[in-house]
């Protein structure tokens, strides 16, 4: 790979996606693009930025863009979020929308789904309290092929075992062949669209609630601001931005600001919403993963760097790069 | 430090659920069988178990019901971690007092994952 090769790809890359491709990523392109290569019948990688440079292509396009920027997502993942969604969140919603029962929900980025289905499992762990309301969960993500797995809600061994309580598995999953599919109740209760995060998202609707975490950290700044100013747009004063770990709206843009003692939870600006949500600190009891004796808010699982990781599972008799679909279960060592 | 007794019959996934635990914080024992296991929660009880299903002697279930009827039995907290991953072994397994359940095969992660949900982390 030259560097104006590799320079191409950036550029393209951020016009379409808002992806910024620093160098010490470069190896990531040959790795993720490589198959996309193949599916076009090119020899190479070399070879596919030749073909896009040359006869740029729609589609072929969007399937390197797709492939360089689908992340890897897990259910419940960092465990704090969801507890802040179920024990602050949702009951201060459920007193400011009591005359509308209303209440609109949007995992931005999604992936293949799991925050959205994250959401719909407390949802529906949550009981006869939400009998009445619609409430409706919008995932939304650039990739096609990413969405059409997420509708699937079919999931590998791997997958829904990393952060997934075992309660839930058992309760909303079906076992198919050696793979898991989420229950046909919390499939429905999430509508996927397409949408790139670099367009207005006012054909979206209004949010109570909106998830867009460890998105940001892929774009550069102006770009992180237009994004942040356009959900602003999109919420109600009294609605609630849920940010990754390592993202904040400090320096990017005035519209936000963090709920007082809630890390990652953002309000509107000069709204009063914090006073209906800021507390101390979340009580330890009643955590949605709360399987064992003692619940326990925090980090479930280590935030993974999303592109391109590598695992080795033990009792396996390879060492797949990442949990594969179809990945078969070992014999016993 | 939190105590953890890793029961398998298999030598090499003791070893790496070793590792990965003393990773973790964990101080751990090892036991080869449901019956070894039994032995040592009779002279002290661990934070935490982390069972294999299938062992000569005495399988990971038996030993499960076995423990907690023991007096203090109900206070460890029991992960199970075998290549059984069918919905029927999942169900029996928390019927009879599992607290969380790994399919094998694992990583570090996953066992990370499974420890910090059941607050053992």
């Amino acid at each position: 790979m030259t560097v104006t090769d590799f320079e191409f790809i950036c550029q393209i890359l951020r016009e379409r996606s808002g992806l910024v491709l620093t160098s010490d990523k470069a190896y990531l392109l040959e790795s993720r693009l490589l198959p996309v290569a193949r599916k076009w019948k090119l020899a190479s990688f070399d070879e596919l930025v030749k073909s896009v440079r040359l006869r740029p292509d729609e589609s072929m396009i969007r399937d390197v863009v797709e492939a360089m920027t689908t992340n890897e997502s897990f259910f419940f993942r960092d465990t704090k979020p969801f507890d802040q969604f179920k024990q602050l969140i949702l009951p201060a919603l459920l007193k400011s929308r009591a005359a509308s029962k209303t209440i609109r929900i949007w995992s931005a980025a999604c992936s293949s789904g799991q925050e959205a289905y994250s959401l719909a499992m407390i949802l529906a762990e949550t009981g006869p309290q939400l009998d009445g309301w619609k409430i409706e969960i919008i995932g939304t993500d650039l990739s096609t092929e990413i969405l059409s797995r997420a509708r699937d809600g079919m999931y590998s061994q791997f997958e829904v075992q990393r952060g997934l309580p075992i309660t839930l598995l058992v309760k909303y999953f079906q076992q198919v062949g050696d793979r898991w599919q989420i229950s046909q109740k919390i499939r429905h209760a999430v509508q996927y669209r397409e949408f790139n995060l670099l367009n207005d998202p006012v054909a979206l609707g209004r949010f109570d609630v909106v998830f867009c975490r460890n998105v940001l950290i892929y774009f550069d700044q102006p770009t992180k601001t237009k994004v942040l100013n356009g959900i602003a747009k999109q919420m109600p004063t009294d609605g609630y931005l849920i940010l990754g770990g390592a993202e904040t709206v400090l320096g990017l843009t005035e519209r936000f600001q963090l709920v007082p003692g809630q890390r990652g939870i953002y309000c509107i600006a000069g709204s009063d919403t914090k006073a209906d949500v800021a507390r101390p600190s979340i009580p330890a009891a009643g955590s949605v993963l709360g399987a064992g004796k003692a619940g326990m808010p925090g980090m479930a699982s280590p935030a993974k760097a999303p592109l391109g990781s590598t695992t080795t599972p033990v009792g396996s008799t390879t060492a797949p790069k990442s949990p594969l679909p179809g990945f078969t279960t070992a014999r016993k060592l | 430090m939190k105590s953890c007794l890793v029961v398998d019959d298999s030598k090499v996934v003791r070893m790496v659920a070793r590792k990965i635990l003393e990773g973790l914080n964990f101080q751990i024992e090892e036991a080869e069988n449901g019956r070894t296991a039994m032995d040592f929660c009779q002279r002290q009880m661990p934070d935490a178990i982390l069972l294999d299903w299938n062992m000569p002697v005495m399988s990971g279930i038996e030993f499960l019901r076995h423990l907690r009827k023991m007096s203090g039995g109900q206070m460890p907290i029991v992960v199970f971690c075998t290549t059984e991953n069918d919905i029927q072994h999942i169900q029996e397994a928390i019927g009879a007092g599992a607290n969380e359940y790994i399919m094998k095969p694992f990583d570090s992660e996953i066992i990370e994952s499974k420890f910090s949900q059941v607050g053992l982390i």
